[in-house]
C-alpha cells in the first residue's frame, strides 16, 4: 500500500523556463517528507511532478526520472491518468465538488475507476475513508448534504477522505493547512501522523514548525534569484535539518536570516 | 440672553420634547459625503435602467393599442378575421409552427454548441482554439438574409434526404409523406427552416457556453484530474456541473433568437396550413407570417398581424421568465 519514490536528475520546465534544476531524492515508503523553502523555489512544482499534474499546465514539461518502486512514471507508454489513480493529492484550498454530496465526494475517485459497488460496499468505504480522515463523527448524520456546506477545515479533511478512498500508494499535500485556522490545522497534522502508517506522504509547507512537527525527513529548496531555477539545497532527517543543518543556506532560512 | 429665554421656553414644554427628539435625531446625523462622480454615475445608470423599462412598456402598449381592432372584431364578428374562424383559430397554427421550428433548432444546435465550446476550451490545441472561437463569433455577424439565401440553396439539396426519411421513417408522423406519397419537391419545409435556424443560433449558444466553461475554477478541474479522471471525466465532474446554469441560460437566449427570427424563415419556408409532417410544405411561424403579409396589409389585417406580434411578445416573455427560473434553480453555490 505504500511505495518508495526515487527522483533522479529531475529538471522541470515551464515552456523554455527552467523552474527546477537537478533534483535527486529518495523518499521512503510509510514516511512523511516535508518540502520547505521560500516562495517560487519550486517545491510545489516538484510535488506536482510526482503525480504528473505538472504537465496539466500548458507548455510545462519534465526531464529526468521519477521511479515509484522502480517503475518510471515518466516512462514511455505510461498513462498519467493511471499514475494519478495511484498518487492522491490534496490542494492548498479545499476543493470538494460543489454539486456532489459529502458521500458522493468521497466516492468520486472510486467511481472513476469504474468499479461497480454495491450500496453496502459504498457505505462501508465512505465510512472507512471518512474515519481515516477524522471526519466521520462530524458528518455521519449529513452524508447526503453538499460538501460545500462544511467548514474550511472539514472541507479539507473531506478532500483527504476523497484522496484516500481510492487507497493510493502515495499522498501528496500542497500546503494543506495554509487556508485553515490553528485548530483545523492541528486536526490535519494529527491526521498526517496517522496516515503515514499506510501511505507515503509528501507535504509542501510554508510553516517550518509544521514541517518540524509532522515530517520524518525535510527537503529544503531555494532559489538563487528571480529567473533562476530552484534547487534542492539539503535533504535530511527533519531533526538534523532543524537542529544541525549542513548547509549555511538552510541554517539562514530556518533561523529567519536570508541572503 | 435670547438663548437663555429660549431654553426656558422649551423647558416648561417638556412634554413634547421626547416626541420631537427622535424626529430631529436622524436629521442631526451627518450626511454621508457623496462625490459628484458617484452621483453622475448613479444617475446615468438609473436613467438607463428606467429607459429600458419605458421602451419595453412602449412596445407592449403599442402592440396592445394596435390589437384593439382585432379584439373588437373577435368579439363582434369572429368570421371577419383571416381564416374565418376567429383569431385563435388563425394564430394557433402559427404558434405551433414557431414553437416546433424553435424546438428543433434548439435540439440540433445545443449539443453542437456544447461540443464546440468544450472543444475550444478544453480539448483543442492551444493555437487552434482562439481561431475556432473567432470563426464561431463570425457566424453571428452574418446577416440573416444571407442565411436565407443559403437556406434556399440548401433546401434543393435536402429533398433527396427528405424522400429517404419519408420512405424509411414515414411511420413517424413528423416524417410522413403527403397524400401522393411524396415530399416537398423544393425542400422548402419547416425542417429546412429549423435546420437553418439551428445554425443561426449556434454562435450565441457557443460563445456564451464557452465563456462559462472558461470560468470553471482551475481548482475544481485539478481536483478531478488529481483523482485520476480522464479529460472527459474531468469535464463531466467539474466543468459541466459548474456550467449547468450557464448552459441553461445560453440555450434560452438561443431559443429567444430562434423564436423571433424572421427573415431567414420567411425566405426559406413556403408557408401553408399546419401539418404534422416536417418534410412536406406547409406550416408557418409567427415572425415569418408577419413579414410576408405586412407589405400588403391594411385595416383589420394590419391589426391582426400586430396582434400576432403581441402573441410572440408574450411567448418570448414566458421563455425568458422560464429561463430565469431555471438559472436560479440550477446555479451552483461556492467554487
Amino acid at each position: 500500500m505504500s511505495k518508495q519514490i526515487d527522483i533522479k536528475d529531475l529538471d522541470i520546465f515551464y515552456g523554455d523556463f527552467r523552474a527546477v534544476d537537478g533534483v535527486q531524492m529518495q523518499i521512503k515508503p510509510r514516511s512523511v517528507t516535508a518540502f520547505i523553502g521560500p516562495s517560487g523555489c519550486g517545491k510545489s512544482t516538484v510535488l506536482r511532478t510526482l503525480n504528473r499534474m505538472h504537465e496539466v499546465i500548458p507548455g510545462a514539461s519534465v526531464s529526468g526520472e521519477i521511479l515509484m518502486d522502480g517503475n518510471n512514471i515518466y516512462g514511455p507508454g505510461v498513462d498519467p491518468v493511471n499514475v494519478r489513480r495511484e498518487v492522491g493529492m490534496v490542494f492548498q484550498r479545499a476543493n470538494p465538488f460543489p454539486t456532489m454530496s459529502i458521500k458522493e465526494n468521497v466516492l468520486a475517485g472510486v467511481r472513476l475507476n469504474n468499479k461497480r459497488m454495491s450500496r453496502s460496499e459504498a457505505d462501508e468505504l465512505t465510512e472507512r475513508a471518512l474515519r481515516g480522515a477524522n471526519l466521520w463523527n462530524e458528518v455521519k448524520d449529513r452524508l447526503n448534504l453538499p460538501g460545500s456546506g462544511l467548514s474550511g477545515g472539514q472541507q479539507q479533511r473531506l478532500c483527504i477522505a476523497r484522496a484516500i478512498a481510492v487507497e493510493p500508494e502515495v499522498l501528496l499535500m500542497d500546503e494543506p493547512c495554509s487556508a485553515l485556522d490553528p485548530i483545523s490545522t492541528l486536526a490535519i497534522e494529527d491526521l498526517i501522523n496517522d496516515l503515514k502508517d499506510k501511505y507515503t506522504v509528501v507535504i509542501v509547507t510554508h510553516n517550518m514548525q509544521q514541517a518540524a512537527r509532522v515530517s520524518d525527513k525535510t527537503a529544503f529548496f531555494n532559489i538563487a534569484g528571480t529567473g533562476k531555477p530552484g534547487k534542492l539545497i539539503e535533504f535530511n532527517e527533519t531533526s538534523s535539518i532543524f537542529s544541525n543543518p549542513e548547509k549555511e543556506e538552510t541554517e539562514n532560512y530556518i533561523s529567519g536570516r536570508f541572503g | 440672553m435670547p438663548t437663555s429665554t429660549q431654553t426656558t421656553v422649551s423647558g416648561p414644554a417638556g412634554a413634547p420634547d421626547p416626541d420631537s427628539r427622535p424626529a430631529s435625531g436622524p436629521a442631526q446625523t451627518p450626511k454621508a459625503v457623496v462625490r459628484p462622480g458617484d452621483r453622475i454615475f448613479s444617475a446615468a445608470t438609473l436613467i438607463a435602467g428606467i429607459l429600458i423599462l419605458l421602451i419595453l412598456a412602449g412596445v407592449a402598449l403599442f402592440l396592445l393599442a394596435q390589437s384593439k381592432d382585432t379584439i373588437n372584431a373577435q368579439i363582434s364578428d369572429p368570421s371577419s378575421i383571416t381564416g374565418g374562424h376567429g383569431f385563435f383559430a388563425y394564430v394557433w397554427p402559427l404558434v405551433v409552427g414557431t414553437l416546433i421550428s424553435s424546438a428543433i433548432a434548439l435540439l440540433v444546435a445545443t449539443p453542437f454548441a456544447l461540443g464546440i465550446a468544450l472543444f475550444t476550451t478544453h480539448m483543442a490545441p492551444r493555437k487552434l482554439a482562439p481561431v475556432l472561437g473567432y470563426v464561431i463569433d463570425l457566424l453571428a455577424a452574418i446577416p440573416s438574409v444571407v442565411y436565407g439565401l443559403w437556406g434556399i440553396a440548401l433546401a434543393g439539396n435536402l429533398t433527396a434526404f427528405y424522400l429517404w426519411l419519408s420512405k424509411w421513417f414515414g411511420w413517424i408522423p413528423i416524417f410522413a409523406p403527403d397524400a401522393d406519397g411524396s415530399v416537398s419537391n423544393t425542400g422548402r419545409t419547416l425542417l429546412t427552416a429549423s435546420l437553418v435556424l439551428s445554425i443561426m443560433i449556434l454562435p450565441i449558444i457557443t460563445s456564451l457556453t464557452r465563456e462559462i466553461f472558461l470560468q470553471t475554477p482551475r481548482l475544481q478541474e485539478e481536483a478531478a484530474l488529481a483523482l485520476g479522471a480522464t479529460r472527459w471525466e474531468m469535464i463531466r465532474m467539474s466543468v459541466l456541473p459548474f456550467g449547468k446554469s450557464g448552459i441553461a441560460s445560453a440555450t434560452m437566449l438561443g431559443l429567444g433568437r430562434a423564436l423571433g427570427e424572421t427573415m431567414a424563415v420567411a425566405m426559406i419556408l413556403s408557408p401553408g396550413l399546419l401539418t404534422a409532417s416536417l418534410v412536406v410544405s406547409g406550416n408557418q411561424t409567427i415572425a415569418s407570417e408577419i413579414a410576408q403579409n405586412f407589405p400588403e396589409a391594411a385595416g383589420l389585417r394590419l391589426s391582426e398581424l400586430i396582434t400576432v406580434g403581441l402573441v410572440l411578445f408574450v411567448i418570448t416573455l414566458l421563455v425568458n421568465m422560464a429561463a430565469r427560473a431555471i438559472v436560479a434553480k440550477t446555479s451552483v453555490k461556492g467554487s
